[in-house]
C-alpha cells in the first residue's frame, strides 16, 4: 500500500542519527563511507612513502639490510601478525554484531579487539626495549658488530662485517615504520575504548553504526600495513 | 547470498555470513605461515616476489571480504581504492626507475 510505505518513511527520517541535509539513511552512510575510504587513500599516500624510502635503501644497501634484519625476532614478528589477524576477525564480528542489534556481542567483540591490540602493543614494547638493551637505536648509542648473511660458512679472517652506518639506516626505516605503525594502533586502541562505551550505552543499532564500519575499516586498513611491514622487516635474506 | 544482494532497500548493507568471515581468517593465517616458511627457503632473487605476492594476496583477502568491498554497490569505493594503488604505482615505480638507473653512482 503505498500510503502505508510514505508513513514507514516519514517515520524513517525522524532517526535522531539522521543529519537533516541528507535525504536518506542510505545516502547518508554512503557520503561517511566515501569519506572514510578518502581518508585511507590518504593514509596509502602517507605510508606509501615511508615504503618508497625503505625500497631505495633497501635497494642501495641490500646485504646490510639482509644482516640487520635479522637482528629481529622473527617468533614475535610472526606471532604479531597471528594478533592482528585475529583482531580483524574480532572487528569483523563487532561489526556482524552491530548490524544484527546484539549489543552486548557488539561491546564484547570491540573490547576483545582492544586486548588484541594492547597484545600487539606490549609485544612490540618488548622488542623495542630489546633494541635498546643492543643499542640497535639509531642515535648517538647505536653501535652494531653483526655478519652479512651467509657469511657464517666462511673462515673466521674472510668473514665480511655489515656497515654499520647502512644497519643504522635499516633501523632508522625499521623504527619509523614499526612506530607510526604503532601509533595509528595506539589510536585505533583509544577509538574503540570510545566505541565500546557507546556500544554499551546502546548508542549504536542495525540503522545506524557508521562509527563502528568506519572504525573497522581503520583497524583493517591498520592490519594491512603490518601485513607488508612483516615480509619487509623481518622476513629477508632468512635463507642464506 | 545474491538475491540478499539484489536491489532491496538497504543495499549499501551486507552482513557477512559467519562462516566466509571465518575461512578468511584461517586463509590469513595459512598464508602467514606459508610466508615464513618461503622465507627460509632460498628461491633467489623470488623470495622477495613471494613475499611481496602473498602480501598481496593477504592484503586483497582483507579488502574484498572483511571490508566488505566485494558486497558494496558504491562504484566511488573502487574508484578510490584503485587511484589510491594506482598513484602508490607512480610513486614508487618513478622513484625506483630513478634510482636503479643511476650507472654514475
Amino acid at each position: 500500500m503505498p500510503t502505508s510505505q510514505v508513513v514507514v518513511d516519514e517515520h524513517a527520517h525522524q532517526n535522531p542519527a539522521l543529519l537533516h541535509h541528507f535525504v536518506t539513511e542510505s545516502q547518508q552512510k554512503n557520503a561517511a563511507s566515501l569519506g572514510m575510504w578518502l581518508f585511507l587513500a590518504q593514509e596509502v599516500m602517507f605510508f606509501g612513502g615511508l615504503f618508497c624510502a625503505y625500497l631505495v635503501y633497501r635497494y642501495k644497501y641490500f646485504a646490510d639490510f639482509g644482516s640487520a634484519s635479522q637482528q629481529l625476532d622473527i617468533r614475535l614478528g610472526a606471532i604479531n601478525t597471528v594478533v592482528l589477524i585475529c583482531s580483524s576477525l574480532t572487528v569483523v564480528l563487532g561489526v556482524r554484531a552491530a548490524q544484527l542489534g546484539k549489543r552486548m556481542a557488539l561491546v564484547f567483540w570491540l573490547v576483545a579487539t582492544i586486548f588484541l591490540g594492547l597484545v600487539f602493543l606490549g609485544i612490540k614494547a618488548d622488542e623495542y626495549a630489546e633494541k635498546f638493551e643492543k643499542h640497535h637505536v639509531p642515535g648517538a648509542h647505536f653501535n652494531y658488530h653483526e655478519l652479512l648473511p651467509g657469511q657464517e660458512k666462511f673462515p673466521e679472517a674472510e668473514r665480511q662485517y655489515a656497515n654499520p652506518h647502512h644497519a643504522e639506516m635499516y633501523f632508522s626505516l625499521y623504527f619509523a615504520m614499526t612506530g607510526m605503525h604503532a601509533l595509528h594502533m595506539i589510536i585505533g586502541v583509544g577509538l574503540f575504548g570510545f566505541l565500546a562505551y557507546m556500544a554499551w550505552r546502546g548508542k549504536y543499532t542495525p540503522e545506524y553504526y557508521t562509527p563502528i564500519e568506519n572504525s573497522g575499516l581503520y583497524w583493517h586498513f591498520v592490519d594491512i600495513i603490518w601485513i607488508y611491514l612483516f615480509p619487509l622487516l623481518y622476513l629477508i635474506d632468512r635463507h642464506r | 547470498m545474491s538475491d540478499h544482494n539484489s536491489a532491496s532497500e538497504h543495499d549499501s548493507e551486507h552482513i557477512s555470513p559467519l562462516g566466509s568471515s571465518v575461512a578468511i581468517w584461517l586463509a590469513l593465517l595459512l598464508c602467514t605461515g606459508i610466508t615464513v616458511g618461503a622465507a627460509f627457503i632460498d628461491l633467489g632473487p623470488f623470495n622477495t616476489i613471494v613475499a611481496l605476492t602473498i602480501a598481496t594476496i593477504k592484503a586483497t583477502l582483507v579488502v574484498l571480504f572483511f571490508m566488505h568491498v566485494k558486497y558494496t554497490h558504491e562504484k566511488l569505493t573502487g574508484l578510490v581504492i584503485v587511484s589510491a594503488g594506482f598513484f602508490l604505482f607512480i610513486l614508487l615505480a618513478l622513484s625506483m626507475a630513478d634510482y636503479t638507473t643511476r650507472l654514475w653512482r
